[in-house]
């Protein structure tokens, strides 16, 4: 489903052991769409909502969508494929329904970008040489990017500096440590990509 | 709205039972030890040197003397549930927040000052 993180903190478990975690906001998601592999669509998915948009800044497509779904204009709008539980058009999904405390989850967000950064930050490259000897302007280099006359160009692929972050990043096998279903938070282990108030999406761990 | 969600959840791993002590003040921390199986107290009394971190990572340093003059610093979170309890033996008159100057300190001069109580009022 799909959530909004909100930040990190840590709570002590029955053993009296700190558990860093992530609260997320997540839900209440309304289904806006439901793909079946003997529909139109040709696959089994459900699409969801999160958030609330105002019809003012809804386009006209979009506002006829979730008019066909019975919803309000939501914010964002993510297709998950393969749901774990059987959604109805138009039904509203809280945490509670669809993940258990102590269950591991997988979490994909969008990592902070990080603007053009160097190999040494992008690909954790060891720099070249030493400071000493004469060496003076090389120390963050990236070295030696192929050969000479053969094959006399850059493989494709090669590890070179560019912008960094801001990729779509699964984050697996993060244990729901903990579910408040009146404020629609889940808490989980462990760090989550991306900034304070980006939209994430919980799924559920792939089973094959 | 995001902070106040992380603020409640802090919130429910408060520990108010505890009497206030600042820094300076001699505490008895009453420790749970898990043993195997078995937990039992183990009493750790000494001076608080340092609170630092707000909300549920907020930890205080507890510092004394062991064996042989040795000294050793012990950092509880302040709502860790390990705590049994906590009991302020003496409130100590400092004027600094952090108390690492005791380290270099040994024996008479690393003594602290009691608060002295208004007995004029």
């Amino acid at each position: 489903m799909i959530g909004k993180k909100l930040g990190m903190t840590s709570i002590f478990d029955e053993t009296g052991r700190s558990i860093v975690c992530t609260v997320i906001e997540a839900g209440p998601n309304v289904v806006t769409q439901v793909k079946t592999s003997d529909g139109k669509d040709g696959y089994d998915a459900v699409q969801l909502g999160f958030g609330a948009k105002k019809a003012k800044r809804t386009t006209k497509a979009l506002a006829g969508h979730f008019a066909a779904a019975g919803v309000d204009a939501a914010q964002t709008v993510r297709e998950f494929r393969d749901f774990a539980v059987d959604a109805t058009l138009g039904a509203s999904l809280a945490v509670s329904d669809l993940f258990n405390e102590g269950e591991e989850i997988d979490v994909v967000g969008t990592s902070k970008g990080k603007g053009f950064q160097g190999v040494m930050r992008r690909h954790g490259f060891g720099g070249v040489g030493g400071a000493t000897h004469g060496q003076h302007n090389r120390l963050r280099a990236p070295g030696s990017i192929g050969a000479s006359s053969d094959p006399s160009r850059v493989f494709k692929g090669t590890r070179m500096a560019g912008r960094t972050g801001g990729d779509r990043v699964k984050v697996k096998n993060l244990r729901v440590v903990r579910i408040l279903a009146d404020s629609n938070l889940i808490l989980v282990r462990g760090a989550v990509p991306g900034p304070k108030g980006s939209i994430v999406e919980l799924h559920k761990k792939k089973t094959a | 709205m995001a902070t106040d969600f992380i603020r409640l959840i802090d919130e429910t791993q408060k520990r108010d039972d505890f009497p206030r002590f600042n820094p300076g003040d001699t505490i008895n921390v009453h420790v749970r030890v898990i043993e195997g199986d078995k937990e039992r107290i183990q009493q750790y009394q000494g001076v608080v040197i340092a609170v630092r971190g707000s909300g549920n990572s907020r930890t205080f340093t507890v510092r004394k003397i062991g064996a042989n003059g040795v000294g050793v610093e012990r950092i509880f979170p302040i709502n860790t549930p390990r705590i049994a309890k906590i009991e302020v033996m003496q409130e100590g008159r400092v004027r600094r927040a952090k108390l690492f100057y005791l380290r270099k300190l040994r024996g008479k001069a690393a003594r602290i000052k009691q608060k002295r109580r208004d007995t004029s009022k």
